[in-house]
């Protein structure tokens, strides 16, 4: 991803003229220009999921017991164990690309290696138990046509889980390069990017797990 | 030289502006114009037109020292190429802060009586003395209901002139917008939750207003008529709705099956009725209702109308009873009686009646009422049975 | 460091970046300076069907009752030219002056990432063409540029006509994102030494703030379009009325993306506008830091404004009095800009070229534009004249005798440096005129329509409302305009067949981009400039006590410039192949998003590994 015209350039004045520029690598600050633009996506999406809280319709609820019309019996649908493991994972997987990225920046090649696998397990964990819990949810009678709920719960959750699912890709591509010799500390900042990604995928998740499975 | 003769045609580049303006400032209050926002005939469009004018003195104001600035300016200072240097400045702190201030000031002077005319535009009146109209916007129609009377229309709103009009509105299907030019604004329809808007007429007449939200291939005609009346013509026309019902018939039936009648408040926060499955209800109900006949036919012509009316499927949409919600169609209670038909598009002749009953489409494209293939003659029966119902 | 632009920039000899030609070269280029010029024409192009489109409404509309077009046609019509001149001819047009002058004006030699850069424009171009390809199905959208729920549900649109518009502007959507971090990147990063923030030419200020708007309103469309989406193809329920949902929800995210999306159109109209006047005043722009300032709150305000397009849907007094009040708010800074103008021009040495009568015009039309507005941001006015003719009025002079006329005195401005000819004075300023006059006669009637009881959009009208002759007049002015582009055009194909001629600097200009030749070289600038003020060049010339000689093209050996690069529009398809994959979904299933996936994937890795 080097893609800078003229990093060289810039580099070569940012000491003696560093007003004229922000002495962050252009493609930190672009992935984080990105991260301020998908705050309003996901605040967008995030509100949409309030707006319509407690305004379906027709069950199944999330927090509420319902009984159909035609007298089946729903519990609340929403499985807030399962889904805090996962919500703990990903927590804690925000540190262990912290943890690769010190080895990246060490060349530490095994440090690097076990702590960005970690990191793609604990991606790939919460993406199952996702996979998991929408499947459940269908079993159970809830899809994305049933009701607001269902509506705004996939739909904020399912871009969420994309999200996550692209970092992983991402997390997955870096730790091949990483593996075939090809992350050397002077490059570690196509990790450092790709770790900027995945923590805010983190901290959007930090927002949404109180939004959806906790507030009642 | 060349230069001079293009600062004088920049200055003729005014004159028919203004020659405009002052023309059709002239033609502003023309009755000509039949839905004149500026020349109001009720008391809300006068405040609103107040606060309006307000605004247009205002800037008025600014748009003369401002635009005359900029043409003196221009005139003043122009240079030529080998002019010297003109003296470089970069700014006046003292200057810029005045002219923050100033508008600012002049600002408030707007935001005032704006801020008084906001809280007045939700002050629905409330009391016996009030006359309360259900509005319901429907793809490309207005029905009216007067939940107190027990009846409903379409396409003709009549208000009794001097008392006060609380309208409470909402759509039965996509967004419309209420418009009243004359006599109030506008306000949008929601599905599920009802727009409130008042008035009270100055004067009695005919007007015209229309649907102000795009809404569809038929917006563009989606008109209606505004009778002011007095008081006393006002409830004859309520009556004469009322005796529409079949004989022996409750005639306040209505108002018990009614959605739209059973209590709502009137606030200022749109509250939400559970309207719409309701109203499916009434509508399959007026479907299997036999039409109004208010007396055997002696006109054979007429006969023959009547026979057609459900034979071509007309009793499928429209229902002739004003005592009865309408089903799909407006209601045709007093379809004999209006000043124009087709949503305030075609006044109310026998010709157009006809024309419009035998190809709805050809008049409005995508409408929603079908191409009934009426032969001519079949087309005079029908309007001779329509015009029984006034 | 005797001069303010260091290093000569007429030496250097030995062979030159060769300049590439044939179709795989625009196609591959990553070039700011090409890709701005694809971007010019393809906007000037849709500008062109906009017009176009336009016509034929006021055709349509210069008689009562006509039939010229049907209803369903009008309503396709008035929609692809809102949506047309929004999202394909204005922001499409001003893109064209961020790819070509940021870097020129910031003394850099491309914008931050070329290939991206691409990936934008092929985006945008995929996007254009696809909504334009709706009219081959007799299916182009018909619910107006806003869209508003639930007209546009599956049950009240259930052709392909809404399809194209959510399909459409959700690829334009990601081609604005794409750019806008771009430029936004471009700016804070790659300034030529001494070039602070404050010292930036206005053009760059004011487009660097339209970026921030464009990054931080397109996610907020975004997802009502998602939304959308989901009702239409997926059986959700958002904004369908009988399972709950609620159609206002969608006018809220339109407009919090779509007010901020209005000053996404008019700023970098204002940046323009602000480097012309100095120019052809031979005097600085006037208060600076208030320029910048108000710039900026013009844009954060424009956040919190929304609902004034809402005052009909009967909010409430509260929110009516909030709105209303933030609303008028956002004429202070906007009257310290057209002060500030004034105050550029006074007391200097007008030089009365083509760019500045656009230029000046620009001001005396968006003053009216400016005031019209603050009649209807008081909401009791604004219930009378929202969603007629009145608004149509007020838009238009915003947008057209704003954005419209401070764009075309960019290009006049401009024209010698991108294409390095003059293009010709006489027709410049007969196209003025005409233009000046066909826009005051299409559109200041329209503010009387309005308040005498024309509704927009609306297909006709009966001769019994009085509004013929208004109308006439308006369909009168719009054959005027016709003319004025129509002389445009004749000067263009005029420039082109001409020699190519331009001076480096042909107006006297204060900039950065009038030290090098016209049009600059691949490289731009053969040594980066040294900045030590606001007006670099004026400075340069002071100094020297005269004109700068003639810059030479150099041979710029030992520049390192970025490959050309086809994966950048080869990922463009996969991104449009995905989205449109989604609205075939009934007829290929998943697959055709899958196919688009996959090209999408294969073109970011092999982007990703090529060198650079």
């Amino acid at each position: 991803m080097a893609d800078t015209a003229h990093a060289a350039h810039v580099g070569a004045h940012l000491e003696t003229h560093s007003e004229t520029s922000t002495g962050l690598d252009s493609r930190k600050l672009a992935i984080w220009t990105f991260i301020g633009s998908e705050c309003l996506f996901f605040a967008s999406l995030i509100g949409t999921y309030l707006v319509y809280r407690g305004r379906s319709l027709v069950g199944p609820f999330p927090h509420e017991e319902w009984v159909s019309p035609a007298g089946v019996h729903f519990e609340p649908i929403l499985e807030i164990k399962l889904v805090t493991v996962g919500t703990a994972l990903l927590l804690f997987s925000s540190l262990f690309v912290v943890l690769a990225l010190n080895g990246a920046q060490r060349g530490r090649r095994g440090q690097l290696l076990t702590w960005l696998g970690m990191t793609i397990l604990c991606g790939m964990f919460f993406i199952g138990m996702q996979v998991y819990e929408f499947t459940h949810f269908v079993h159970k009678g809830l899809t994305i046509k049933t009701n607001l709920f269902g509506a705004s719960f996939f739909t904020l959750t399912g871009f969420h889980g994309t999200h996550v699912t692209i970092g992983v890709i991402w997390l997955i591509t870096v730790f091949i390069l990483a593996l075939r010799r090809k992350l050397p500390p002077e490059k570690a900042l196509n990790l450092e990017i790709a770790a900027l990604y995945w923590h805010f995928v983190d901290v959007v998740w930090v927002v949404i797990f109180p939004v959806v499975y906790l507030m009642k | 030289m060349h230069q001079r003769n293009s600062a004088l045609r920049r200055h003729l580049g005014w004159a028919p502006l203004c020659a405009l303006l002052t023309a059709t400032l002239a033609a502003c209050t023309d009755p000509a114009y039949t839905q004149n926002t500026l020349n109001p005939r009720g008391d809300f469009a006068r405040m609103v037109d107040h606060v309006f004018l307000t605004t247009v003195w205002w800037a008025a104001l600014a748009f003369v020292l401002v635009e005359g600035a900029l043409l003196y300016a221009v005139f003043r200072f122009k240079g030529r190429p080998d002019d010297p240097e003109p003296k470089q400045i970069h700014g006046n702190t003292t200057v810029e802060i005045i002219w923050t201030i100033i508008p600012a000031l002049i600002l408030a002077m707007i935001a005032v009586p704006t801020v008084r005319a906001i809280f007045k535009t939700y002050e629905v009146p409330v009391g016996p003395d009030v006359t309360e109209i259900e509005v319901i916007g429907h793809q490309w129609w207005w029905e009216f209901r007067y939940p107190k009377a027990g009846v409903v229309t379409a396409g003709e709103m009549h208000v009794p002139m001097g008392q006060p009009v609380a309208l409470r509105m909402t759509t039965q299907d996509v967004l419309h917008s209420f418009w009243v030019p004359q006599f109030a604004g506008k306000r949008d329809v929601f599905p599920n939750r009802n727009n409130v808007l008042w008035f009270r007429a100055e004067v009695t007449g005919n007007f015209s207003g229309q649907c102000a939200e795009f809404c569809g291939i038929e917006h563009g005609r989606m008109g209606y008529r505004l009778v002011s009346e007095s008081p006393a013509d006002f409830d004859k026309y309520i009556k004469g709705l009322q005796a529409t019902a079949p004989p022996g018939s409750a005639t306040m039936r209505m108002v018990s099956s009614a959605a739209p009648a059973t209590p709502v408040q009137v606030s200022t926060s749109g509250a939400t009725v559970p309207q719409q499955k309701a109203r499916g209800d009434t509508a399959a109900a007026s479907v299997q209702a036999a039409p109004a006949a208010p007396a055997a036919p002696s006109d054979p012509l007429v006969a023959q109308g009547e026979k057609l009316f459900t034979m071509k499927g007309c009793i499928g949409c429209h229902s002739l009873d004003a005592t009865k919600p309408t089903g799909i169609g407006p209601n045709l209670a007093n379809v004999g009686s209006r000043t124009y038909i087709a949503a305030g598009m075609l006044p109310n002749t026998d010709e157009n009646l006809a024309r419009w009953i035998s190809n709805a489409q050809a008049v409005k494209p995508g409408v929603l009422m079908p191409n009934l293939m009426l032969k001519p003659d079949e087309a005079k029966a029908l309007v001779a049975y329509l015009r029984t119902h006034k | 460091m005797a001069t303010t632009v260091t290093g000569d920039l007429r030496t250097q000899a030995a062979h030159a970046h060769a300049e590439p030609t044939g179709l795989w070269s625009w196609i591959t280029t990553v070039d700011h300076k090409r890709i701005g010029i694809l971007y010019g024409a393809s906007a000037f192009m849709f500008f062109l069907i906009g017009g176009l489109e336009a016509l034929l409404l006021r055709i349509q509309l210069g008689r009562p009752d006509n039939t010229f077009l049907s209803p369903d046609a009008y309503n396709q019509l008035f929609t692809m030219h809102g949506t047309t001149m929004i999202f394909l001819a204005v922001m499409p047009l001003s893109a064209m002056f961020f790819n070509f002058f940021i870097p020129l004006l910031i003394g850099a030699r491309d914008v931050a990432f070329p290939r991206l850069n691409a990936f934008s424009y092929w985006v945008f171009i995929l996007g254009g063409l696809f909504l334009n390809a709706s009219f081959l199905f007799h299916a182009a959208p018909n619910a107006g540029w806003f869209g508003y729920a639930n007209l546009t549900s599956t049950q009240y649109s259930p052709g392909l006509n809404i399809d194209f518009w959510m399909i459409g502007l959700q690829i334009l959507g990601i081609a604005s994102l794409a750019a806008a971090v771009n430029f936004f990147v471009t700016v804070l990063n790659l300034r030529a030494p001494g070039m602070k923030l404050m010292r930036m030419p206005m053009f760059v200020w004011m487009s660097f703030i339209t970026q921030a708007l464009l990054l931080l309103a397109f996610p907020v469309i975004t997802v009502a379009l998602i939304l959308l989406m989901f009702d239409r193809f997926f059986g959700t329920h958002f904004y369908v009325p009988s399972a709950g949902g609620d159609p206002i929800l969608w006018q809220h995210l339109f407009w919090i993306f779509g007010h901020p999306e209005v000053y996404i159109l008019i700023l970098p109209a204002f940046g323009i506008v602000s480097e012309v006047l100095p120019v052809f005043s031979r005097k600085p722009l006037f208060g600076y830091a208030a320029m910048v300032f108000s710039g900026a709150f013009i844009a954060f305000l424009g956040f919190g404004v929304w609902s004034h397009h809402m005052f009909s849907t009967g909010m409430g007094p509260i929110a009516d009095t909030v709105f209303s009040l933030s609303t008028m708010l956002i004429a202070i800074p906007t009257g310290v800009k057209i002060f500030n103008w004034i105050g550029t021009i006074w007391g200097g040495s007008i030089q009365l070229k083509t760019p500045m009568y656009f230029a000046l015009g620009f001001i005396a039309m968006f003053i009216m534009g400016g005031l019209s507005g603050v009649m209807h941001a008081s909401p009791p006015a604004d219930l009378q004249q929202t969603d007629t003719y009145f608004i149509v009025a007020h838009f238009h002079y915003v947008l057209f005798g704003g954005s419209i006329f401070a764009l075309t005195s960019g290009a006049y401005y401009w024209w010698p440096k991108m294409f390095g000819r003059m293009l010709d004075e006489k027709i410049g300023k007969i196209h003025f005129w005409l233009m000046l006059i066909g826009f005051n006669l299409t559109f200041f009637p329209m503010h009387f329509a309005g308040l005498l009881g024309m509704p927009r959009r609306v297909y006709t009208y009966s001769a019994e409302t009085g509004l013929t002759w208004l109308n006439q007049l308006e369909t009168v002015g719009a054959l005027v305009l016709f003319l004025a582009i129509a002389a445009f055009l004749y000067n263009i194909l005029k420039a082109w067949a001409g020699p190519r001629n331009a001076p480096a600097d042909p107006w006297n200009g204060a900039t950065l981009e009038w030290a090098i030749p016209s049009p600059p070289q691949p490289f731009n600038f053969a040594e980066i400039p040294v900045v030590h003020s606001r007006d670099p060049l004026w400075e340069l010339k002071r100094e020297r006590g005269g004109p700068l000689p003639e810059p030479a093209r150099v041979s710029g050996a030992g520049i390192h410039m970025p490959n050309p690069s086809f994966w950048p529009a080869l990922t463009a398809c996969g991104v449009a192949a995905m989205l449109i994959g989604v609205m075939l979904l009934p007829k290929l299933g998943p697959w055709g998003i899958i196919a688009g996936g996959a090209l999408l994937l294969f073109g970011v890795f092999n982007w990703a590994f090529e060198p650079a």
